[in-house]
């Protein structure tokens, strides 16, 4: 078997495996830690319990305009990263037929020539944002081993593809084994580290609003 | 002479009590006790952003990191993620997270008692959504369970969890109450058997502000309510909540529960005093175990209901321009949001808001316990600066509050900082300007 049949055949369904396992455990090992009922009355309905709850996924999406000079900027190039990492995940010819094989269907994608843009921005995004968090007091102090290391493997994950698409430095075959083989890493060390904030983040927004709005406070 | 002495609390010097590790082992097994499923995901959920940061006033005015919000709960965070969390057992056995020493531990207090008012700002600022006052909140019990609460408030609350009150006086504040309403020429309604409102009355209000007691009482009078404050009651504040003594808090929660029970009480009238609100209307049924049989309402929802129900009239108030200062435990955290400002509206006061009100009002800094913690006055005050100036741009003549321990810490303010504004309490104002009651301004 040769490095690309490794990457994409037993690696890789070895990493969704324990992607998939990793994921339900970190999530069901809180989970299941005790819940108690809140007894205090609530000030307000059940619907709005739940409308706070939903609104909050959407509010808090972007800061409230007491909050926007101090943090609108760091905000935005977190987001923009973001929005660059789904849209070539999600909108590259050759990503959108691999996660067709996997879940049925396909849909549109964006011209190559496009995409390699885009990758570009968004690895270039991705050097903000690791120069931020190491010249921001702030984060530097916040951060520690897997704040790095979740960048490195994205940042690593981009770079390869980038590589495989323009054929830089290796025959294509093995650049697409390594870029293959870096998503791997990514599956695998995903529920260990931060980027489970991708499963976290709506449920997280969606249970402060809900309880704020309990109160009839605002979120 | 009152049987409240100062001897109860002259020994109780927790720091003293409990070896290094054995503040460790307490603090952790309390924090592991209370974690719960809530509070994992909250601590699951922190992607190190930092932006908690610019939400809170101590790091606003000192641009010191360490004063990031969630940094404050690092500890704890360390000691979940080694004993709680989905993969403890790979921490553990690989030694990625350490178990938290004593000496880390004192060096937290400072941010956990003297920096943090646990005004919730920071809560509504985090992209995750992460409730992080309610991350302190629980980290504040973990340090009382080590020893590690700071001495003025593990004392007052000691004391108030043994005797009914924070702290010794001459007088018992029973006979206090009776000395107020004499002075200001009210009837104080005390130990009825029955009423439909039971009263309770802030210690602050009895020691530095006299004229609110009357006030509360001379508008209960002018509504002809239903009414009466109880001896065996008698204290709104909660200094367990303060200093994070979980079982205290419920002992003297119960003080009131007990009290309002005992006098068939449907409403329990919480006054104005902030983290009374939060320690009873949000907290003190889940201390008590089941719900509360009565309602808790802040006085200031209780006389916009009256108010829209016809039963209050009020007269137009002469303020000048005026602004209102946002209690953080009655609005962010409480919801209640337009109670004060129907009120204000009642008596024609056109409000020249600040900068940040409502929701996202600063705390006045010494919310949390803040205030009576000696040593953190300094930075109390670096902090105020913000709040001041704000109040100043407002160009405001009266300035108005909802709060007796906001009201307090202004009041040090202007000692301080030789501040030309002082607080005024919006009960007071109300009092003032009853319809048909004459007017006392």
């Amino acid at each position: 078997m040769d490095l690309l049949g490794f990457a994409r055949g037993p690696a890789l369904k070895v990493a969704l495996a324990i992607f998939c396992l990793g994921v339900v455990w970190r999530i069901v090992g809180f989970a299941l830690l005790r819940l108690r009922r809140d007894l205090n009355k609530p000030r307000t309905s059940t619907l709005k319990f739940l409308s706070g709850g939903v609104v909050t996924i959407g509010s808090r999406s972007w800061p409230h305009k007491e909050f926007i000079g101090r943090t609108g900027a760091g905000e935005a190039l977190g987001y923009s990263y973001h929005i660059g990492l789904f849209v070539v995940v999600l909108l590259f010819g050759p990503h959108i037929v691999f996660l067709g094989s996997l879940f049925g269907f396909t849909w549109p994608g964006l011209p190559s020539s496009l995409i390699t843009m885009l990758s570009v921005l968004t690895l270039t995004l991705f050097l903000a944002v690791l120069f931020r968090r190491v010249t921001n007091p702030v984060m530097r102090m916040l951060s520690n081993f897997d704040d790095y290391f979740s960048w490195f493997i994205t940042a690593l994950v981009l770079v390869t593809g980038l590589a495989a698409t323009a054929h830089i430095g290796a025959p294509y075959e093995k650049l697409l084994a390594w870029h293959i083989l870096s998503v791997d890493a990514l599956l695998i060390w995903f529920p260990f580290g931060k980027l489970m904030h991708a499963f976290y983040i709506f449920p997280s927004r969606a249970i402060n609003g809900a309880l704020l709005a309990r109160k009839g406070a605002i979120s | 002479m009152s049987d409240v002495t100062g001897a109860l609390a002259a020994d109780l010097a927790p720091e003293q009590a409990k070896t290094p590790q054995a503040r460790v082992t307490g603090a952790m097994r309390g924090f592991a006790q209370e974690i719960g499923a809530l509070s994992a995901f909250r601590l699951e959920s922190c992607i190190h952003c930092g932006i908690c940061a610019d939400a809170c006033h101590f790091y606003i005015a000192t641009e010191d990191p360490q004063y990031t919000p969630i940094w404050k709960v690092e500890p704890f965070k360390q000691a979940y993620k080694r004993e709680a969390s989905p993969f403890a057992p790979l921490y553990k056995l690989l030694g990625l997270k350490r178990e938290v020493t004593a000496d880390q531990l004192e060096q937290w207090q400072h941010l956990l008692f003297d920096s943090c008012n646990m005004c919730g700002r920071c809560s509504l600022i985090c992209p995750m959504g992460i409730d992080v006052a309610a991350l302190i909140e629980q980290a504040r019990h973990a340090m009382f369970d080590a020893g590690l609460a700071p001495k003025e408030l593990y004392q007052k609350a000691a004391h108030q969890q043994a005797t009914g009150q924070p702290e010794a006086s001459t007088e018992p504040y029973r006979e206090q109450l009776l000395a107020i309403g004499k002075r200001f020429g009210v009837a104080i309604p005390l130990d009825k058997p029955e009423a439909e409102i039971m009263l309770c009355v802030p210690r602050t209000d009895i020691e530095h502000y006299p004229s609110a007691v009357a006030a509360l009482a001379r508008v209960m009078q002018h509504l002809g309510a239903s009414c009466t404050f109880r001896s065996d009651g008698l204290v709104a504040e909660n200094y367990g909540y303060y200093a994070g003594g979980k079982s205290w808090q419920r002992d003297i929660s119960l003080r009131l529960i007990d009290a309002a029970i005992a006098c068939k009480a449907k409403t329990l009238l919480v006054p104005e005093c902030g983290h009374a609100y939060t320690a009873l209307r949000w907290e003190a049924a889940d201390l008590y175990g089941k719900p509360l049989p009565f309602k808790v309402r802040h006085v200031t929802e209780f006389l916009a209901d009256e108010l829209h129900a016809g039963r209050l009239k009020l007269t137009p108030a002469v303020t000048g321009k005026t602004t209102f200062h946002d209690p953080c435990q009655l609005v962010r955290k409480g919801g209640v949001n337009d109670a004060p400002r129907t009120l204000m509206k009642a008596m024609g006061i056109e409000l020249n808001e600040l900068r940040n009100h409502g929701g996202f009002s600063f705390c006045c800094g010494g919310g949390g316990g803040v205030l009576d913690i000696e040593r953190a006055a300094p930075l109390r005050y670096r902090t105020m600066e913000n709040k001041l100036r704000e109040i100043d741009d407002t160009g405001a003549e009266t300035f108005l509050t909802s709060c007796s321990d906001c009201r307090r810490t202004f009041d040090d303010a202007q000692a301080h900082f030789s501040w030309n504004k002082a607080p005024h309490s919006l009960l007071e104002l109300v009092a003032n300007n009853l319809a048909g009651a004459g007017n006392r301004t």
